[in-house]
């Protein structure tokens, strides 16, 4: 069984963002980059589908999609057991959007014969959640989104996955390939061990362009994006508390009128 | 320009490798979601955390700077903030791998028989195996020479009589790494746990290093094959040289105390308001944190310069003193005067300057007191002529 983990390089989730001046994006600079929570889900289910089940004899591979700076989150999921990483590495695929980061995607692969991708439900970057459900889209393959627990069928031709929906849980089998995207809740993922991430630091990583992938630079530009990042603002400064004054009951009334009239939230 | 970090003023991270910040991350991470979370209450507790063992094994960092035996070979600045990230969270945490690297797998390692490191080494990168060191006795720490442990040849065996005292991970360790004098001089053997005669018991009520075990270790005619003896170790600079190794690492941990004090301290004295202004706007208190970064500052970069000297094998054991009592005396004075400008607030153990500090105490005491440090940097000045 091939097995494909997709990873992202994002901000920490506790960086300051500061926004580029020319509103043209997030400045990096002083930022920390990690390998995103939900991908370390993808690769860490990867990794267990690998060990749990020696019948399967699973290969795990890691991808990631960006610059050069990206390769780091594959040295992360190397460091944590997959066995390959694939960096689709190309300026031209910083300002992508999802769609057409699946299409690169989706022909880089094409030809290698994986049985189940898994991604994060989202990234904490921009949180669109789109990358996973448009790969599969691309592939044509069926995808389960947001899964929380999985069971693999006997032959591992096929697959039960469990996810939340309102109130309940909802139980969906697929047929491999298939293509899922990963929520917290269904695994823990691992630290990266430090003899593996040494032999990750002098492994090549298999990297391929836009140009080995055969994608012109017209098909990434922006206006072939079907969707396009307008500008980048920070959120407004919140307005100043306000201080209440008074005995505690006759605070408590004025709370009640402020909610009731001025923010009209009761 | 933007105000410096305050906690690492001068970047000294930009002087580290990418590889170097890979690993300091790597362990920051794991001290922040793992250890912060349980180690006040484990110190309160006099309880060593066990079940962060397995992940500090899984992550590969007992024996990290080993190269093969299934350990990851890393260079000695990785080493150092492993061990700083660790004391961050608490000296008793860095205190266990200190002594499962530096004490333990090094000599096994540096001289032991291929078939001692074969045996022993994967097993202990894996926590398989945890080892402790029994060097110091009732009678005295700081003259080692003048140990009472004796081990007697007896046909191909060796029979240790004695005791040793103030012993890290003794209880819990399945062997030790022991060193007795014998007719030769001071030899180190491997004994292990459930040999006959040999017998660990903890140490209570202490008020330091609570969330790591200490113990006392009894030879009582314990019996050991010739084959458990390190055989490339000869006379006292066996164990001596394990210490340089183990000091080293507590260069760089007194760091990661005194960045955690500093971080309490900052948070606390930006949020008190007294006499109408933020306590962090008076002189006095500006002036002590100015003090505490200063302090922190040089102690880094003498982190930094005594890893490259060790990496490029031009490090010199009173480098390491130096260093060693430089720094575990700045912690210790951090965390003091962190633990003052808390108030009250600081004498509980729901704030760290008050752990890190009782810590301090010992670490300023183990692996050669600051006096014996400063004794063997004076030698180096006098002729080589030792004061001690
Ligand atoms: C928590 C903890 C864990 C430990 N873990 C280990 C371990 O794993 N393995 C191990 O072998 N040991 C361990 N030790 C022991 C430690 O290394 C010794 O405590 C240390 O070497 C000091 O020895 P001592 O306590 O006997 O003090 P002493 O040597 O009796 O010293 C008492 C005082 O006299 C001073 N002094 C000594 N000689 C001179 C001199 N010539 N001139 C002036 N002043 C002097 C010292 O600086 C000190 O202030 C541990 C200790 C502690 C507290």
């Amino acid at each position: 069984m091939k097995i494909l983990a997709l990873t992202k390089y994002v901000p920490e989730s506790t960086a300051v963002i500061k926004v580029k001046p020319d509103g043209s994006g997030i400045d990096p600079a002083g930022v920390k980059f990690v390998l995103n929570p939900f991908c370390e889900f993808a690769v860490e289910e990867a990794i267990r589908t690998k060990e749990k089940n020696p019948a399967a004899k699973a290969e795990v591979t890691a991808l990631t999609c960006g610059p050069a700076a990206c390769a780091e989150a594959l040295r992360t999921a190397l460091a944590m057991g997959t066995d390959h990483a694939i960096h689709l590495c190309d300026n031209a695929f910083a300002g992508i959007d999802e769609l057409t980061m699946a299409r690169v995607i989706a022909r880089a692969i094409a030809q290698r014969g994986f049985d189940v991708i898994f991604a994060g439900k989202v990234a904490i970057d921009y949180d669109s959640g789109q990358l996973g459900p448009a790969l599969a889209e691309c592939l044509d393959w069926p995808h389960v989104g947001a899964v929380t627990a999985i069971e693999w069928g006997a032959d591992f031709k096929s697959l039960t996955a469990r996810r939340r929906i309102e109130g309940a849980e909802e139980v969906v089998e697929v047929k491999l390939p298939a293509l899922l995207t990963c929520e917290k809740g269904l695994n823990e993922a691992r630290y990266p061990s430090l003899p593996k991430l040494m032999k990750a630091k002098k492994a090549p990583l298999e990297t391929l362009d836009a140009a080995a992938l055969g994608f012109s630079a017209a098909e990434l530009s922006p206006t072939a994006c079907a969707t396009r990042m307008g500008e980048f603002a920070p959120p407004p400064p919140r307005p100043p508390g306000r201080m209440l004054e008074g005995e505690p009951a006759e605070l408590a009334k004025q709370l009640v009128k402020i909610l009731r009239e001025e923010e009209k939230l009761i | 320009m933007e105000s410096p970090n305050p906690f690492d003023f001068y970047d000294v991270r930009g002087l580290f490798s990418d590889d170097e910040r890979a690993v300091q991350d790597m362990v920051t991470r794991f001290v922040d979601e793992q250890a912060l979370p349980i180690i006040a209450d484990a110190f309160e507790h006099d309880r060593f955390p066990k079940e962060l063992i397995p992940t500090i094994a899984e992550m590969g960092l007992l024996g990290c700077n080993i190269e093969g035996y299934d350990c990851a070979g890393l260079n000695n600045v990785c080493y150092g903030l492993i061990c700083q990230e660790l004391e961050r969270g608490d000296s008793g945490i860095r205190s266990f791998m200190s002594v499962q690297n530096s004490l333990c797998m090094f000599p096994i390692h540096r001289y032991g028989s291929e078939e001692q490191r074969q045996r022993w080494l994967p097993r202990m990168a894996k926590a398989q195996v945890i080892g402790c060191f029994g060097l110091t006795e009732p009678d005295g720490g700081s003259d080692p020479g003048t140990m009472k442990t004796h081990a007697k040849k007896q046909g191909g065996d060796w029979v240790i009589n004695g005791a040793k005292m103030w012993i890290t991970n003794g209880t819990i360790a399945d062997i030790a790494i022991t060193w007795a004098m014998t007719d030769e001089g001071v030899r180190g053997f491997i004994v292990e746990k459930g040999t006959p005669g040999y017998t660990a018991r903890d140490i209570k009520r202490k008020f330091s290093l609570r969330a790591s075990v200490t113990s006392e270790l009894f030879f009582d005619n314990c019996r050991v094959p010739d084959s458990n003896r390190l055989p490339e170790a000869h006379g006292l600079a066996g164990p001596l040289s394990c210490l340089t190794q183990a000091r080293y690492g507590i260069v760089w941990g007194a760091i990661g105390s005194a960045t955690a004090c500093l971080d309490e301290c900052l948070r606390f004295v930006k949020q008190r308001t007294l006499f109408g202004r933020p306590l962090s706007h008076t002189q006095t208190i500006q002036r002590r944190l100015a003090n505490m970064v200063r302090r922190i500052t040089n102690a880094r970069l003498l982190a930094l310069q005594l890893g490259r000297l060790k990496d490029a094998g031009r490090m010199h054991h009173s480098h390491v003193s130096l260093a060693k009592w430089n720094n575990v005396r700045m912690g210790l004075d951090v965390a003091r005067d962190a633990r003052d400008m808390l108030g009250a607030g600081g004498i509980t153990v729901e704030q760290c300057p008050i752990r890190h500090m009782l810590n301090l105490e010992s670490v300023i005491t183990y692996e050669g007191t600051e006096t014996i440090h400063e004794l063997i940097v004076g030698r180096e000045l006098c002729d080589g002529v030792a004061a001690f």
